[in-house]
């Protein structure tokens, strides 16, 4: 068995990558496709620190997770408020049924 | 096979196997649980990666912070006395298929590519360094990620009072 490399860690972050994109196609709830959302950026962030460290670019790509993570927590509290309004307006939070722009 | 290899599979496994209970366990708060344990092993894969500063701030903004923000939104949008926490899913075989075939030509392309990797000569993690880092070459992207917290915050009140 070969010694861990780069690919390694850029095989899990295509799994972590393609469960995401799975969670977000096939999940009704909205809270569960911001889950999967989440899973997505975890995955571009694990690509960012690997190729930081074995391209040897110094910290500059643990500085862009750092900024990802800012944002992923900015997006979660945004769309948290936007489904609990949905769920007042229209007592679901399920996707496929949201279909109104207004009453 | 040393014992950085082992702590490597044992992150990566708790990390895709919870990945994959995260998006198909039916019950969403079980999801939620599950998305915790993929959070910590990210964080370990970060401190394997030499990254230990940010594996920290994973811990407290995600565990700390997005999945307490995430469970929040299950219980205020689920009667839990209801049955409905049990979310539906749709186009499972499809949107399978889609991803396997999305995931296989990716992972192809990670494992025949030929990867320059030059070897490290950054010493030790530190904090400091990216400290000085935020506050010299991305200081406007700093002041802009404030900026746009400061609005998340407002917006987030705004939407949610309303």
């Amino acid at each position: 068995m070969e010694n861990i490399g780069l690919s390694h860690f850029l095989i899990i972050s295509v799994l972590l990558f393609s469960m995401g994109l799975f969670g977000i196609i096939t999940r009704r709830n909205a809270v569960m496709v911001l889950m999967g959302i989440e899973l997505i950026l975890n995955a571009a962030n694990i690509n960012f620190i690997a190729f930081s460290k074995y391209g040897n670019f110094g910290y500059n790509g643990q500085v862009m997770a750092l900024f990802i993570i800012v944002l992923a927590a900015a997006e979660a509290a945004i769309a948290l408020a936007i489904v609990l309004n949905i769920y007042k307006t229209f007592s679901t939070v399920n996707v496929d049924e949201i279909d109104r722009l207004k009453d | 096979m040393n014992i950085y290899d082992i702590i490597f599979y044992l992150f990566a496994a708790v990390t895709v196997i919870s990945a994959f209970f995260v998006v198909t366990t039916r019950n969403i708060v079980h999801s939620a649980f599950f998305l915790l344990f993929t959070f910590f092993g990210v964080a370990g894969i970060y401190v394997l990666l030499g990254a230990d500063f940010i594996a920290i701030v994973q811990l407290i903004v995600y565990v700390g912070g997005i999945l307490i923000l995430l469970i929040f939104g299950v219980m205020l949008t689920n009667k839990i006395t209801n049955v409905q926490i049990k979310t539906g899913t749709m186009q499972m075989l499809p949107a399978a298929i889609g991803v396997g075939l999305f995931a296989g030509l990716l992972l192809s392309t990670v494992v025949n590519t030929n990867w320059k990797v030059i070897p490290r000569t950054v010493p030790l993690p530190d904090a400091g360094t990216i400290g000085t880092l935020l506050l010299s070459e991305y200081v406007i992207v700093f002041e802009l990620l404030g900026i746009i917290l400061l609005i998340a915050l407002l917006g987030a009140a705004s939407i949610a009072r309303r």
